[in-house]
């Protein structure tokens, strides 16, 4: 046992996994755990595959070795795919529905698997998909999907939904807390 | 101070302001860059920080203001180092006053670099301390101490990150920024200053003699520590040290390197402790030499004998499978798994409306047939649009293109460079290639910014790095000064202008210069510029693609027409490319 709940966030260049790891980061302050993370930055962060390591509970290395995720977060469905090795035996993988084709697939026609499809390669997993989008229009801008994952995933964290909204207050722009916070509660609602 | 989740980067930057630095430089490189950023952000600052041209210049700068007593940091990635490799080879020689600390970061697994080099090596060649921190907390307290260690020798120290330690996060409780600030004098000794033959052997004798005092300081600081469990030993450097600590039974001896050169004697001894020692350190076998070096009767295991790679990264998974290899039984399992195979690749690519991407466009349109060297930056991305041939190192471009000319090469040669980079080493390039005859074109993608490493500012940008106006820099100058035979400026966004000016280069013989400009537009939503997003008219659209092939994010292709997203920042490019005008500015007709 590696004592630590290891959550990996994955994603798009540019959909906020940053933004999301700092939220986790600042709850664990919040309830005085430990915690690790490793980011993606630099060239990948144009529009490329991203990755956001997170640790709670960890005291060593930040990185999550392929199996032993105990959570998986995607903000893009095609990215759950990718990265569902990561996830260990028993682990949840919570997964925006939509998914941003690359732009090299329509450059080059390349066939990109479709929703049913990923769905399809995902079934031996515990899978919960999220309308990211429907839910972060709903709660006023189309810019907190991240913030709706997180909330959809809160349930499986082992951390305090209060420490998690007090994580929100302290991490997002003053002027966009409240809509932060209503796509936070709309992502809590969202699994089925 | 109150506990925060605090980046790598962050955590040296403050370690920085505790240990009372006076001067800070650099050059943008990943995954350094957020240092030097950090720094120059404070809100109150009361020590010098600039970017600086290149890492060389950077270097310099920072051992001038080391030599008048201050402490002085310089800041770049490992291959930065190549470049200020002149003034670090010496600068062991002459030595410092105020301490002075030479920050390189390395890539393992090359995640935004062009190779993965260790900068371990570097602090080994020029015989000065190195220190090389495991986890992202032990990386503040390491700086602080590299600042005493530098004054205490009178050595520059190498302090040398990985990307996981830079782009890492952790719980950090950071110190009391400090307030003792000194004001530079130098003073004149040019026996220590004035490298000429008779003073330098001399010099280079006293470096050598600081040797071992290092090397055993290195140990009485607890920067090396080993614990002795048993007969078998894994010695771990680096941020693989935390990977091994993770997984580590009870029974098992454990040295830590955090520095170097490594104390022969102490190694030894602890070597000599035990039957068999696992070497577990990312990239170069530097650890695992010295051990090899000192040990008589214990089996040695590390990556001069396969039990790991001599390159990318290590995680927890490598690490555990080594021990295993080794006979040594980790304290966790990790399962074998494999990737789902075959899923379409989503590699990093130019933003919606990047101006590169339509002098990518212009490029390839003129010179059909042409060879294209490259440079780095975020344009290096423009091998996705096939106008990419060479990328090596900083200001490569137009010296690849000039020296694949005079090899008789007499296909057109188009070089691409930024305009950062440009100035970093591309002007002796351009010197050179005008001084010796070469016939070619030089595009200098022009967008006000260092981009691809976080937007930072140089000359070109018109401020500094604390945002003080700096005086205007004339590109077109530069390279009329260097004696190029045509220098033209294009708006990156007009395709007309730019296929005009590449067909008039192409016309041309000499070295051409064409500046085409537009700025990032990163950078240009950042200062407020909006432009109107364009939109495809699907009853125009035939379905032909161009607009597609050209690769804009933006634009999608469904059910046999294309359409554009909202990333669309509205260049305007592609309706100029719609061979049908299906694609106008929205709420055009
Ligand atoms: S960050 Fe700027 S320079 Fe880089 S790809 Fe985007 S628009 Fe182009
Ligand atoms: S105008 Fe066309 S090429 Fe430019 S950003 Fe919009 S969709 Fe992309």
């Amino acid at each position: 046992m590696s004592g630590s709940y290891d959550v990996l966030i994955v994603g798009v260049g540019g959909q906020g996994t940053i933004l999301a790891s700092n939220i986790l980061g600042e709850a664990c302050l919040i309830e005085g755990k430990s915690v690790r993370g490793a980011e993606t930055h630099g060239m990948a962060q144009r529009g490329g595959s991203v990755e956001t390591h997170i640790r709670i509970d960890g005291k060593f290395g930040p990185l999550i070795s392929p199996g032993t995720a105990d959570l998986i977060v995607s903000f893009d469905l095609l990215e759950a795919l990718r990265y569902s090795h990561f996830l260990k035996e028993g682990g949840v993988i919570i997964t925006n529905i939509e998914t941003i084709i690359p732009t090299s697939a329509f450059q080059h026609d390349a066939d990109v698997p479709g929703q049913e499809d990923i769905l399809n390669l995902l079934s031996g997993r515990d899978v919960i998909t999220v309308d990211a989008a429907a839910l972060a229009l709903e709660a006023g801008t189309i810019l907190t999907q991240n913030v709706v994952m997180l909330g959809a995933a809160a349930p499986y964290l082992p951390l305090a939904v209060e420490s998690l909204k007090e994580a929100v207050r302290r991490s997002v722009p003053p002027k966009t807390v409240d809509t932060n916070l209503k796509a936070f509660d709309l992502g809590r609602g969202a699994p089925e | 101070m109150a506990t925060r989740y605090m980046l790598g980067n962050e955590v040296i930057a403050h370690a920085c302001c505790e240990a009372n630095i006076d001067f800070a430089s650099g050059y943008p490189g990943t995954p350094s860059s957020e240092v030097i950023d950090i720094l120059r952000t404070q809100d109150v600052r009361d020590f010098y920080v600039e970017w600086s041209v290149n890492e060389k210049v950077a270097l310099e700068n920072a051992l001038a203001a080391a030599w008048t007593g201050v402490r002085s940091l310089a800041t770049m990635k490992h291959v930065g180092l190549n470049v200020a490799a002149d003034p670090l080879m010496t600068s062991a020689y002459t030595g410092v006053t105020g301490g002075l600390v030479i920050l390189s970061a390395d890539d393992p697994y090359a995640h935004s670099s062009q190779n993965e080099q260790d900068s371990r090596r570097y602090a080994l060649f020029a015989k000065i301390p190195c220190l090389d921190p495991a986890t992202v907390r032990e990386a503040g307290a390491m700086m602080v101490e590299a600042f005493s260690l530098s004054e205490e020798f009178g050595l520059p120290v190498l302090f040398r990150p990985t990307t996981r330690i830079c782009h890492s996060k952790s719980d950090v409780e950071p110190g009391e920024v400090g307030s003792d600030h000194r004001t530079g004098h130098f003073e004149r000794n040019p026996q220590q200053y004035v490298v000429i033959p008779a003073h330098t052997r001399v010099l280079h004798k006293k470096l050598n003699e600081k040797q071992a005092p290092v090397a055993r300081a290195l140990v009485e600081k607890g920067v090396n520590t080993a614990v002795v469990k048993g007969t078998t030993g894994i010695i771990a450097g680096g941020i693989a040290a935390s990977y091994v600590r993770e997984l580590l039974p009870e029974n098992v001896s454990f040295a830590k390197i955090g520095g170097y050169p490594i104390d022969p004697d102490w190694l030894a001894a602890f070597v000599g402790q035990h039957d068999k020692i696992l070497v577990v350190e990312e990239l170069s076998p530097v650890i695992e030499e010295a051990v090899r070096m000192v040990a008589a009767y214990t089996i040695i295991r590390g990556k001069m004998d396969g039990y790991l790679p001599h390159e990318g990264e290590l995680d927890p998974a490598s690490v555990a499978s080594a021990m295993k290899k080794a006979g040594i039984i980790p304290l966790r399992d990790f399962p074998q798994v494999t990737p789902v195979p075959d899923i379409p690749r989503r590699p990093p690519i130019l933003c919606a409306g990047c101006g590169h991407r339509s002098v990518f466009y212009a490029i390839k349109r003129v010179f059909k047939d042409g060879i294209f060297p490259s440079d780095i930056g975020c344009y290096t991305l423009g091998i996705q649009l096939g106008v990419v041939d060479t990328t090596i190192c900083m200001g490569a471009s137009i010296t690849v293109g000039s020296g694949i000319y005079r090899s008789g090469e007499e296909r057109d040669i188009v070089c691409t460079i930024g305009d950062s980079t440009f100035l970093h080493t591309g002007i002796q390039g351009l010197l050179n290639a005008v001084y010796n005859g070469a016939n070619m074109t030089v595009v200098i993608l022009d967008n006000r910014i260092t981009a691809m490493t976080g937007h930072q500012p140089n000359p070109n940008t018109g401020v500094t790095a604390t945002g003080v106006e700096s005086p205007p820099v004339s590109l077109e100058a530069i390279c009329r000064s260097c004696g190029a035979t045509y220098v033209e400026r294009v708006s990156s966004y007009d395709l007309t202008q730019c296929l005009e000016a590449m067909k008039a280069a192409k016309a041309r013989k000499g070295v051409k210069v064409i500046i085409a400009y537009q700025p990032c537009v990163i950078n240009a939503r950042r200062a407020g510029i909006r432009r109107k997003s364009f939109t495809v008219d699907p009853d125009v659209c035939t379905g032909c693609k161009t607009c597609v092939r050209f690769g804009c994010p933006a634009i999608e292709f469904h059910d046999d027409k294309a359409s554009i997203n909202e990333l669309c920042s509205g260049c305007s490019v592609c309706a100029q490319i719609c061979p049908t005008g299906a694609i106008r500015m929205e709420g055009k007709k």
